[in-house]
This record gives C-alpha cells, structure tokens and sequence, in this order.
C-alpha cells in the first residue's frame, strides 16, 4: 500500500538525523549506510558483539528477518507440538490455515518486500468479508504473481484474508508443489471448486489467460490473452458475487521467456519449456528469478448480480462481460507500467 | 413405497461390513417383520429375526430365493474390494459384477419388490488430481480410466440404472460410500492404518475422507426406510492429510517412492498383511474427497462422527486385532465367532 511505503521511508529518513552512520566498511568496501546505533559507532550490523537491539526495529533485510525469528521462537514449541501430534484443521479443500500463516507466508515475505518490493494499490477495495471473485492477468512462466498477489491479500489488507486461487491440473499432479498448492488454499481450476468457495464466503483468485498467460513470450509482455472460455463470468454470475479486476505488474521481468522448446516440452507433457536469459543454461541457478520491481493494484468491484436468474446460460452476455473486465485490466496494466517506472530500479 | 407392514427384506452379503451391521439394526425395527439374509459364509453373530440363506448371488438360485421369500426390499451390499473373500480378482470381478446382474435380473422379474438399495463406492470417481476437490454425484468425471474394483462398482451401477430403468415402480437408491473405518471393522483403509509403520509415496499427501461404521450402517437404513430414490455419496464430515493421520495415529510414516510403493504394495498383499488392491494406489497419491450435501439435505443423513473423529475412534477404541498383532489374543470378532458356533446352525436352503 502507498501509505505504508511512505511511513516507512520517512521512519528511516528520520533515523539517519537522528543518529550518526555507522563507521564500519561493508565487504565492498563502500562505508556503511546503517544508521549507528546509540553509543556505538557501529550499526547492529557490524556491532562487534552480536547482543541483540533491544529497540527491535527493523533496519535492513538482515535484521528484519532476525526479528522475525525472533518472533516466531516464542510460539514455535507449541506449533510444532501441535504439528506432531497431527492437533490441527484442513478445510475440506484442505486448507492448512496454521501452516499456511506461520511456514509458508513467511517464506514469501523476503520475496514480497525486500526482492521484488511489491507495491499495492487499492487493497481495501476487497470486502472484509463475503465472497468475491479475483480475476487478475498471468505471467511469468511460474504462478509466482499467484503466490504474490496472495500474499499481498494475507498482508495489507485489514482483515488478512486468504485468496483461494484456482491452479491448474498439472499443479497437483506435481509432488511436493501439489500438496503444498493445496495447503497454501488453492484449488483444482473447475467450475464445482470455484462455486462451492464462493458459496462458503471465500475470495477466489481466478487466472483466466491461464497457460496462454504464463507460457506467452517476452515479446507479448503485459499483452493479455484470451481470457478462457468465459467460466469465471458464468461462474460470478451463477454464485451473484463481486468481480475484482487485478492488474499485476512485474512478473514478466522475473521470468523474461524469450524462448520455447516446444520439443521438449513435448516430451515430458508440459504446456510449453521455457527458456530465460538464465534458464536453463545456469542449471538450478537459472530458476532464481530477476529482481523486476513489482505493482499489484487492485480494481474497483464489479457487481454482478444486477443480471437475471439465467444470465449465466446466456454466451453472448458471457463473452460481453468477459471482453469488459479483460479490457478493464488491459487499462490497469497500462496504468500501473506507467507508474512502476524502471522494471528494475 | 406403499407402506406395507411388516416389511421383509433381503439383505446381500449379509455376513459382512454392512450386510451384518444392518442385519443386526433391523433386530429393533418393528416395521421389518423378517431379515432375509443371503451370503456365502454363515453370519458371525445370532439373529433373531434373520432367516439365513447359503447361496451364491451369481446363480440363478438367486431368482428362486426372491420368488419363495417374497421379500419387497433388496439390500445389495455384497460389491466388495477384498480379492481374497473369492480367492483372487477373477473371483471377486465375478461376484461383483455378474452377481450384481444376476441379482437385478431376479429382482426385475420379482413383482413384490418395490424397493432396491445398492451399496456402491466413493471409488467409481477415481482419484485424480484434476477431479473438484468436493466431488458431487452429478460430477461427469473427466473420462476417468477405472480399474478394479472402481470398474466393477461403475459397471454394478450401470446394471442397476438399466434396472430403475426398466422397473420404474421400484425406488432405487445406490449410496457411494468413502472408505469405511471405525473400531469394528476391518477393510482396506484401517489395514493400511494399522501397518506399524504407514508406507506413503514421497512427495505427496493426499486429503483423506473416512466414514465411520455407524454412519454407514445408518446411511443403509435411511436409504431403505425413506422414499428417497437416486444416487447419494456418503462420507464423513471434515478430511484429514495422510500425514496427519498417521500422526494422530502415532505411527511413523515412510515415504517411498511412488514405484517402490507399487511393488511394496504387491509384497504387502502376497504375503496377506494387507488387502489394499493396488487399483486404489492412486488414493494414496492425490485422494478423494465427497460432497455430502445431497445425502443430507434429501436423505436426512447427519453423520455423527466427522473424519477426525473417526480416527480417534478407530485409534482409541479399536477391538479388531492388529494387522500384525498376535493371533492368539481374543478380541471381539473373534469372540462372537465362538459364540456363533456354539448356536445350531441357521437355515440353509
């Protein structure tokens, strides 16, 4: 969120008057930009002995992953107690809440803030309860902009809700990636899943470019696809639920696919192979992805439950619907690369 | 169905799972004025009210047992997973199948039967990864390949549609039952539960759904004393992982790769430690979870135990010996065979 980031940059501008910099030089051999501590010369970084800061604030990535370690430590024996003895609830899509809010959340938090410095935009226009329908672009080769823009919702917005995002089959046929797709609360891409979350209040993320969005080439960037066959419009309709137009910026520089080995891919049944400046000649190193800055914005809910009983059996009112809220993102999208500025810096 | 008091009723497999526990329900209902029950084996425990009848579903026998008993209601719960009851899959294929269509023959022909119910399984969706994660029972699946007993299931629904079908008057319900666990039975599920160490496939975990062996007994009953008709899955409330079964279970888990797993499966098997059919394999990798709500809202179906519960149940209170446990050491099943055999004989025709 906009606010938050400014908080934040005026928190650390005000430290630096406050106190001098600290005198230490860094493995680069530039001095160091920390501030010092109080009566020290030195920041908690290079402080010759490592007490911890009893102040607790965050200075850089480093200290900010120690507080949260230090966070956890404190409830992390009865987690884990809990965790052995198998005394916790999936939902019956087999959401693992604890899991998900105490293991993997916090994985994608270096990611989220420190990495790709997401910025997000308009998060209170997600209800704080009841159902809506998230319907956001794709790319990027991997879902990483499907984990992001849930992390996003777990994080900014007020209520922290979850986004049960709808993945596709080969996700759950995978092992490892399958049964944590589905402990992190996403479900099987059909119709019955989506209806039965939104029947129960959930927000739902939808990806309707699907393999057409993440397996597109560098050259079609930030160019929507063809949005499906329209199921997530009949979908809304059917459930009478808010429609929510994501636009997500950044993904497609951290994963740039300038190419695809369709032979490959072939072979082992995937949708497409692709190939990166890194992937797949750095071997494992090429799936780290580019540090592309990233905006996530969240666009005003579109009702719909202003249409008749039947709408959702009417193709045309369908693909109408389907082509509006694609060209609402496809503005967004516009919008927001303005915005964002630089992909890298 | 026209309330004709006492009802009689023919039960199938009446000395097993459900057969038996349904048998043993319909003691207290006054509305049954006789339990036909047909199997292979003598029922474990006495019946006052049961009339027990040695006989093979795949013979035309069958037809002259409706005709003589002149029963209104079938209970078909005979479809098993368990080869080794038939001495192998070929055996088991025969029973469940051709049994099925030689039972729904007789039943068409038989005018006083106003009511069938069949006892199918959860297993006729498969397990597949890209299947709903709540399956209902309209769900066309995705031209699932089954195999086994999910073949033979489907093929025993087919047969008894092609008979609600022909016999519109008869009100016909199948119930797809999840698998069944709790402290008395014994079926696949709870064999594979109680292996002192769980074998898994590594890398996966699949949602378990239980149901309870009450709840499947009083699913049976509903369906026959109600005037539902049509198809109802039946399953508990709630799921658990595979991994945190075995950990409210408190046994280890081990994880193997998915192609060891297949063949400790077949070592597990042959040597009669289990009898998981290697065809439900792909259970264990991505699960099978079933949407209720039918049985519920039409059915009146309220399970008591959710699939947690089920488990503790199963953990806490289980009387049936261990899988590997001494043989020597009494329990329940094998104490109501003592007191079986020392009753005289049942009828046989």
């Amino acid at each position: 969120m906009g606010e938050a980031e400014i908080i934040r940059m005026s928190d650390r501008a005000s430290r630096a008057e406050e106190g001098d910099r600290c005198k230490a030089t860094t493995s680069s051999g530039r001095p160091c930009r920390n501030t010092a501590v109080p009566g020290s010369p030195y920041c908690r970084l290079h402080a010759p002995d490592d007490a911890p800061d009893p102040s607790g604030k965050a200075g850089s990535p480093i200290d900010a992953a120690r507080d949260m370690a230090g966070d956890a430590v404190s409830g992390f024996g009865a987690f884990l107690q809990r965790r052995f003895r198998g005394d916790y609830e999936v939902d019956d899509f087999g959401y693992d809440r604890e899991l998900s809010r105490n293991v993997l959340l916090p994985l994608g938090r270096p990611l989220y803030e420190n990495y790709f410095r997401i910025r997000t935009l308009g998060i209170t226009r997600i209800p704080s309860e009841g159902p809506a329908l998230l319907v956001a672009n794709h790319s990027g080769t991997v879902a990483l902009d499907a984990v992001m823009m849930s992390y996003a919702v777990a994080h900014e917005h007020p209520s922290e809700r979850v986004v049960r995002s709808v993945a596709a089959d080969l996700v759950f046929t995978l092992p490892v990636l399958g049964p944590m797709a589905r402990k992190a609360g996403n479900v099987v891409a059909c119709d019955e899943d989506a209806l039965e979350l939104l029947r129960r209040g959930e927000l739902v993320g939808v990806f309707p470019e699907g393999y057409k969005g993440v397996g597109k080439g560098w050259h079609e960037r930030y160019r929507l696809q063809r949005f499906g066959r329209g199921g997530f419009i009949e979908t809304a309709l059917r459930a009478r639920v808010p429609i929510i137009p994501v636009s997500i910026v950044g993904a497609e520089e951290a994963y740039p696919m300038i190419g695809d080995a369709r032979f490959i891919a072939r072979a082992f049944g995937f949708p497409y192979f692709p190939i990166t400046p890194t992937f797949p000649w750095l071997g494992p190193l090429g799936l780290v992805p580019f540090p592309s800055k990233w905006v996530i914005e969240f666009g005003e809910p579109i009702p719909m439950d202003g249409y008749p009983e039947d709408a959702a059996e009417d193709p045309m009112l369908v693909f109408d619907l389907s082509d509006s809220i694609r060209d609402t993102i496809q503005q967004m999208l516009y919008r927001n690369l303005k915005i964002r500025g630089s992909a890298f810096i | 169905m026209p309330d004709q008091h006492p009802r009689k009723v023919l039960i199938t497999g009446v000395s097993h799972l459900f057969g038996l526990r349904l048998a043993k329900r319909l003691e207290a209902d006054d509305d049954v004025g006789s339990v036909i029950g047909v199997d292979l084996q003598e029922p474990a425990i006495p019946m006052k009210k049961l009339d027990f009848v040695r006989a093979d579903i795949r013979s035309p026998l069958i037809a002259r047992v409706l005709e003589s008993t002149e029963v209104d209601t079938i209970v078909h719960t005979n479809i098993t997973s368990s080869p080794r009851t038939f001495g192998g899959r070929s055996g088991m294929k025969e029973n469940n199948v051709l049994g099925t269509l030689q039972l729904l023959a007789a039943a068409q022909r038989a005018q006083r039967v106003k009511k069938v119910v069949m006892r199918s399984s959860a297993a006729v969706y498969g397990s597949e990864p890209g299947e709903p994660s709540i399956i209902p029972e309209d769900h066309a699946g995705k031209a699932v390949h089954l195999t086994g007993y999910a073949k033979d299931c489907a093929e025993a629904e087919t047969y008894a549609r092609d008979f609600g079908r022909r016999r519109p008057d008869v009100e016909l319900v199948i119930l797809r039952t999840q698998n069944v666990a709790g402290p008395t039975v014994r079926t696949s599920i709870t064999d594979y539960l109680s292996l002192p160490i769980v074998p898994s496939a590594l890398g996966f975990d699949p949602r378990l759904q239980l149901l309870h062996e009450e709840d499947a007994v009083d699913a049976l009953y509903l369906a026959l004393t109600g005037d539902q008709r049509g198809i109802f899955n039946i399953a508990a409330e709630g799921v658990v992982y595979l991994s945190q079964a075995t950990r409210l279970l408190r046994r280890p888990e081990l994880p193997l790769v998915p192609f060891t797993a297949r063949f400790a499966a077949g070592l597990l098997r042959r040597f009669g430690i289990i009898d998981f059919p290697t065809d439900q394999l792909k259970l264990l990798l991505y699960g099978r979870v079933l949407d209720i709500r039918r049985a519920r809202e039409q059915l009146g179906f309220t399970p008591r135990y959710t699939t947690k519960q089920t488990l503790l149940d199963f953990r806490d209170h289980r009387s049936v010996e261990d899988v590997t446990g001494d043989p020597s050491r009494p329990t329940w099943e094998r104490d109501l065979k003592r007191l079986a055999a020392e009753r005289p004989t049942g009828e046989t025709v």
